[in-house]
């Protein structure tokens, strides 16, 4: 086993490195041609620009009213995902520490609901929501809670039947209510499966489109409702489209290259759970 | 906590009413007002089965619907193929393992919607102009036509979504005992027999999670559809998604577009217990 470890395969190290570089090759394609004229993209799509300037960027920047939107995009998505970690692991301790027919029944709804299609409630959603005057951030965070509570509930519920019920007739005994012995005891024990939920709904929220496209003024516009309709305002005009779509993703490079790993397991939990 | 218990129903109370207000109560209400003549903001009669009947000749959608189904079967497909053979490329111990894996997962993080757009960008232009410098006359035009829309929406979508199931296909393989594929080898299988009889039966379960995962993923698509290519041209590259939106939002159908959401929502559902009901009795038989 030991020699087979050391082996290194030059020709699977190659090819893996040729489509690791394929892979990419849509992300140079974009930056690359961000520094261009647009008329440099028609004769020279695939090369490095003659020259870099910013100019593409700054105009982009400004146009996306940039900042707004990462602000809107960075308070929904933060928001959302504490109101989703918090009641979601409440909701899922009182289901996993009640043993009933009931509480069963009512994990099983929350799994079910899991298979119903965004487009089979969102007709209703807004109208009802739009007749309340709801259909602002505070309404959507709202939403994102019905939404991401049902994965949520269901990790949450998992990892909770392997902490033993004698922390918390521990607690009780110290006098502790049941909030407090969740909120001390349960919760911090818990902070695995929070981080996975976490990363599982940033990804969900932040590049979620058609729900706050439904559900937002302009002013309250995330990153892809802005990038929308600016990709509309810019059509054939590819060197700001594409200095906009790479200011747009920075954002998420950045996350990714921070927290790779934490988000590679998460991704990995939530999926085959 | 007993039923009756105060602090069972207040631990539950934001959930249950989140999904209600948020999910229950709209599906419900929508099946009900896709037999009504509601137009959003209220409803004088009921019609029966009028959408439904209507929505059968309606060769928009059924060919937004044809069109949905052939792509999720195609993208299944690729996306398992692509999926498992990127995993299995990662755990082969190379040096550039940890990275390659980075590299392939980072589509995932961005939108759809964006990743439309660059794609949008990188079909139309440099397909065009790498069809001159290789003399490939089929790159040029791409997304002029529904094959080419097709094959795009394909190629877009398993370029974002493979290093997800490449994921979960990595989660399994590594759970696979090295002393299982040592002893095949000492028996004297081959690299492909090993792969044949010891991994891939072993991986299976592996294919519950992401055939249903890509499977209701690919038919659920709107984001991708609405960037690369918005249905055209003329809304034959639309997939049902597409078509429930701007039947309710954009000809204000709001009824017709909620029967048709209905008939989604069943089609979403059956796939779904089918797949999960039929791979877990193969599990089980192996």
């Amino acid at each position: 086993m030991a020699d087979k470890q050391k082996r290194s395969f030059p020709v699977l190290e190659t090819a893996g490195i040729l489509l690791g570089i394929l892979w990419l090759s849509p992300f140079y394609l974009m930056i690359v041609n961000a520094f261009k004229t647009n008329r440099e993209i028609f004769q020279n799509v695939l090369g490095l620009p003659s020259e870099a300037t910013f100019q593409n960027f700054i105009q982009a920047y400004i146009d996306l009213n940039f900042l707004r939107a990462l602000f809107n995009s960075t308070m929904i998505t933060a928001i959302s995902i504490l109101v989703i970690i918090l009641f979601s692991s409440m909701a899922a301790y009182a289901l996993a520490r009640n043993k009933s027919r009931l509480s069963g029944a009512i994990l099983l709804v929350f799994v079910a609901a899991m298979l119903i299609p965004f487009q089979a409630v969102m007709i209703t959603l807004t109208s009802f929501f739009g007749s309340v005057n709801m259909l602002n951030s505070a309404g959507l965070i709202f939403m994102y809670l019905g939404f991401g509570s049902s994965l949520a509930i269901f990790l949450y519920h998992g990892a909770l039947k392997s902490i033993p019920l004698s922390l918390d007739e521990a607690a009780k005994i110290d006098g502790a209510s049941r909030f407090q012995t969740f909120w001390y005891i349960i919760f911090p024990l818990l902070r695995p499966i929070s981080v996975t939920v976490a990363i599982l709904n940033v990804i969900w929220i932040w590049n979620d489109f058609l729900l706050p496209s439904l559900v937002l003024s302009t002013s309250e516009a995330t990153i892809p409702l802005r990038m929308f309709a600016f990709f509309g305002e810019y059509t054939r005009q590819w060197h700001l489209a594409l200095a906009g779509l790479t200011i747009a993703i920075i954002p998420v490079i950045i996350f990714y290259f921070f927290a790779q790993k934490q988000i590679i397991k998460g991704v990995s939990e939530g999926a085959v759970k | 906590m007993r039923n009756k218990d105060v602090s069972f129903w207040l631990f539950l109370s934001p959930v249950l009413a989140a999904l209600g207000l948020v999910v229950l109560i709209p599906l419900i209400v929508g099946v009900f007002y896709s037999f009504t003549d509601w137009n959003g903001l209220g409803f004088s009669q009921f019609i029966g089965l009028d959408h439904y009947a209507r929505l059968l000749g309606d060769e928009r959608f059924l060919s937004s619907l044809w069109f949905t189904i052939q792509f999720a079967f195609v993208t299944v497909i690729v996306l398992n193929v692509m999926g498992l053979g990127l995993a299995l490329l990662v755990t082969q111990k190379l040096k550039s393992s940890n990275l390659l894996r980075t590299i392939f997962f980072m589509p995932n993080l961005i939108g759809g919607l964006i990743l439309g757009f660059i794609w949008q960008f990188i079909f139309i232009s440099v397909f065009g102009d790498l069809s001159g410098i290789l003399g490939i006359e089929g790159l040029n035009g791409w997304l002029t036509t529904s094959t080419t829309g097709f094959w795009g929406l394909v190629i877009l979508t398993s370029w974002q979504l493979a290093g997800y199931i490449m994921i979960i296909y990595i989660a399994y393989l590594q759970s696979i005992p090295e002393e299982l594929l040592e002893a095949a080898k000492v028996d004297g299988a081959n690299p492909f027999q090993r792969f044949r009889s010891v991994t891939f039966p072993l991986v299976a379960p592996a294919f519950t999670v992401s055939m249903f995962l890509t499977l209701s993923t690919a038919f659920k698509i709107y984001d991708q559809n609405l960037s690369l290519t918005n249905g055209g041209p003329f809304n034959s590259t639309e997939m049902v998604a597409m078509n429930i939106v701007y039947t309710a939002f954009s000809s204000n159908e709001m009824a017709y577009g909620q029967a048709k959401a209905v008939i989604f929502f069943l089609f979403v559902a059956v796939i779904a217990v089918t797949q999960v009901y039929y791979n877990k009795k193969k599990e089980v038989d192996m």
